[in-house]
C-alpha cells in the first residue's frame, strides 16, 4: 500500500458567514467522512488543520506578506494522510470529502515519495 | 464451621498472600509462594474444623503463613537462596521478616499487578496468570472463565512463570520514567480480563461477574494512593468508569434460561444503578485533566448506552465517539459498532455501504451486522449473513440468537 496526503484546497465560499447550526452540520460531516476513512483502518494520520490568522508568506528579497498563499483563488486549509492500494482508492475517499461534495473547494492527492524519488 | 468459609477467604486472601511473599523474597520464587500459601489453607482446613474457627480468621491465616515462609518447611532450596540474597544485601537478620500490615499488604499486590503484567509475558498469558495470580482463581475456574481445558491453563501458567523467571522480573515497581509506559501495558491486561467476563459466552453466569468485578477491584487499586507512584493518570479513572458503566447490565445481559438478550431487549430495570453513579464518579475525575485517551472515548460511549431512553441526541452522539475513537485508533470492534451507530442515525440503507465498506469477511459480528442492516431492504441478503453469523458463533447460546434473527422472531435490533 502507497500513502497520500489528501490536500485540503478551499475557496472563498467556505468562510463566508455562516450560522452555528451550519457550521454544526459541517462538523458532522467532517467527522462522519474521517471516521469512515479511519473506520476501514485506511487513515495514517489525521494530519492538521493549517491557520490563517498570523500566518505570512515569505519570498526572495525579503519579500514578506501576509498569508496564506493566494495567487490562486483557493488556498490550503489542511491535510491528511491516508493508505491505499493505488491513487484511485485515495481518489475515492477525496471525492466524499465534504469539501468536493459542497463544492467549496478542491483536494489534491498527493502520493508521498521517498527523498531520493524524482519522477 | 460454616462449609463456604474457606473457599471464601482462600478468594480474598491468597492473591494477596502470595503477592507479600513474592514481594519479600521475589517473584521468581511464585511457585514455592503458591505452595506456602496453599500449605496455610490447608492447616486452617484441618485445624478449624477440629479446634473452631479462630476469633480473627484472617490474622490467623497470615500468622501460620508467616511462620511457614519463615520455616521454609520443604522448600529448603528457598531458604537457601533467600539467605545468600539477604547476605549479599548486607542484611544483619538471618530470618527475615514478613510483614503483615495492611499497607504492605496493598502495597505488594500492586506491585504484583505490575510484575504480572510485565511486557515480557505474552498479553494472553498475562491474563491467565493474573487469574490465578491477582485473583485467586482455581485452574478449574480459570478454564471455565476462558473456555478453555485445565490442560491449556497450566500449560499457559507454566509458561508465564517461566518468563517470569528467565527475564529475572521483580516486584520493584517502574521507575517514574517507565511507569506510564508499563501502565499502558497494565491497563490494556485489566481491560482484557474485563472483556473475558463482559464478552464471555461461559454459561457460568456467576464465575462471568466474578471476573468483571475481579478487574474493577485490581483497576481501582491503581488509584490507592501510595509511595513512588506520582499522580493517577486519568486512563486508569476512565477505564474504571467504562467498566463500571459495561458491568451495569451484567444482569441483564443473561435471562434466568440462559439466554443472552441483546441490548434493545434488555429489562433497564435490572441495570445497576449504583455502578453508573460510582461509574459516573470516576468518569468525572478523568475528565477533570482534560486529557483523552481511547479509554475516555470509550467510557463516554459506554456512559451513553446506561441511557436507555433516547431523546434524539443519543446515537448521534455515540456515532461522533465512535469516529474520534477510530481517528484516534483503529480496531475491528469499533469500526463495526461505527456503522452500527450510523445506521440508527441515518437509517439502514445509508449504513449498508459504511458496513460493506469495513470488507471485514468471516467476522461473526460484521456478517451479523451485515444480517441486521439487509433485513427489510434485502431479504435475500440478509439471510445469507445471517447464515454466514451462524457458522461462525462458537456457541450455543449465540447460535440461538441468531436462529431467532433468521426466523423473524429476535426483535428488532432498531
Amino acid at each position: 500500500m502507497t500513502e497520500f496526503a489528501l490536500i485540503f484546497r478551499v475557496g472563498p465560499s467556505w468562510k463566508g458567514d455562516i450560522t452555528p447550526a451550519e457550521m454544526q452540520n459541517r462538523m458532522t460531516a467532517w467527522m462522519n467522512w474521517m471516521g469512515g476513512i479511519a473506520a476501514k483502518d485506511k487513515l495514517v494520520s489525521s494530519g492538521n488543520r493549517l491557520g490563517i490568522k498570523g500566518s505570512k508568506v515569505v519570498g526572495a528579497n525579503n519579500v514578506i506578506s501576509d498569508g496564506p498563499f493566494t495567487e490562486v483563488k483557493e488556498f490550503i486549509n489542511g491535510y491528511i494522510i491516508v493508505k491505499g492500494d493505488s491513487v484511485d482508492e485515495a481518489v475515492e475517499f477525496a471525492k466524499s470529502c465534504p469539501l468536493v461534495v459542497g463544492n467549496f473547494g478542491k483536494v489534491e492527492v498527493r502520493p508521498l515519495v521517498a527523498p531520493d524519488n524524482n519522477q | 464451621m460454616e462449609q463456604e468459609l474457606i473457599p471464601r477467604l482462600y478468594r480474598q486472601e491468597y492473591s494477596k498472600m502470595v503477592a507479600l511473599i513474592c514481594s519479600r523474597f521475589g517473584v521468581g520464587e511464585i511457585d514455592a509462594a503458591e505452595d506456602i500459601v496453599g500449605e496455610t489453607f490447608l492447616s486452617a482446613a484441618e485445624t478449624w474444623g477440629v479446634k473452631g474457627v479462630p476469633d480473627n480468621p484472617v490474622g490467623w491465616l497470615y500468622r501460620v503463613a508467616r511462620n511457614n515462609t519463615l520455616n521454609g518447611l520443604k522448600h529448603e532450596q528457598v531458604r537457601q537462596r533467600t539467605r545468600s540474597r539477604l547476605a549479599k544485601a548486607g542484611t544483619a537478620a538471618v530470618q527475615p521478616e514478613l510483614d503483615i500490615s495492611a499497607e504492605n499488604i496493598a502495597d505488594s499486590q500492586l506491585r504484583m499487578i505490575y510484575a504480572v503484567c510485565h511486557p515480557m509475558i505474552p498479553v494472553e498469558a498475562q491474563v491467565t496468570l493474573a487469574l490465578r495470580v491477582l485473583c485467586g482463581f482455581t485452574i478449574e475456574e480459570i478454564a471455565q472463565a476462558l473456555l478453555t481445558t485445565k490442560a491449556n491453563v497450566n500449560k499457559r501458567l507454566f509458561r508465564a512463570k517461566e518468563k517470569l523467571r528467565a527475564g529475572k522480573i521483580t516486584t520493584a515497581l517502574p521507575s517514574t520514567a517507565r511507569l506510564n509506559e508499563r501502565l499502558d501495558g497494565v491497563l490494556i491486561t485489566l481491560y482484557l480480563l474485563f472483556n473475558e467476563g463482559y464478552y464471555s459466552a461461559s454459561p457460568d453466569k456467576v464465575l462471568r461477574k466474578e471476573l468483571c468485578a475481579e478487574a474493577i477491584r485490581l483497576t481501582y487499586l491503581l488509584t490507592v494512593p501510595g509511595k513512588g507512584k506520582g499522580e493517577v493518570r486519568p486512563e486508569v479513572y476512565s477505564l474504571l468508569a467504562l467498566m463500571c458503566f459495561q458491568a451495569s447490565r451484567l444482569n441483564a445481559r443473561v435471562d434466568d434460561a440462559g439466554e443472552l438478550v441483546l441490548y434493545e431487549q434488555q429489562d433497564s430495570g435490572l441495570w445497576d444503578q449504583e455502578l453508573i453513579n460510582r461509574g459516573n464518579g470516576y468518569f468525572v475525575r478523568a475528565c477533570d485533566s482534560g486529557v483523552l485517551s481511547r479509554y475516555h472515548l470509550e467510557a463516554a460511549i459506554a456512559w451513553w448506552h446506561t441511557q436507555k431512553t433516547d431523546n434524539g441526541e443519543k446515537w448521534q452522539n455515540i456515532l461522533h465517539l465512535y469516529n474520534r475513537l477510530l481517528i484516534l485508533q483503529y480496531s475491528p470492534v469499533a469500526a463495526l459498532n461505527r456503522a452500527y451507530a450510523f445506521a440508527r442515525v441515518y437509517g439502514k440503507k445509508m449504513a449498508i455501504p459504511e458496513a460493506e465498506g469495513l470488507a471485514l469477511t468471516g467476522n461473526l459480528f460484521y456478517h451479523s451486522l451485515l444480517g441486521e442492516l439487509y433485513g427489510g431492504v434485502d431479504e435475500a441478503r440478509s439471510l445469507a449473513h445471517w447464515k454466514l453469523a451462524r457458522r461462525l458463533a462458537p456457541t450455543a447460546a449465540e447460535r440461538r440468537v441468531i436462529d431467532n434473527k433468521m426466523n423473524g422472531q429476535g426483535g428488532a435490533a432498531f
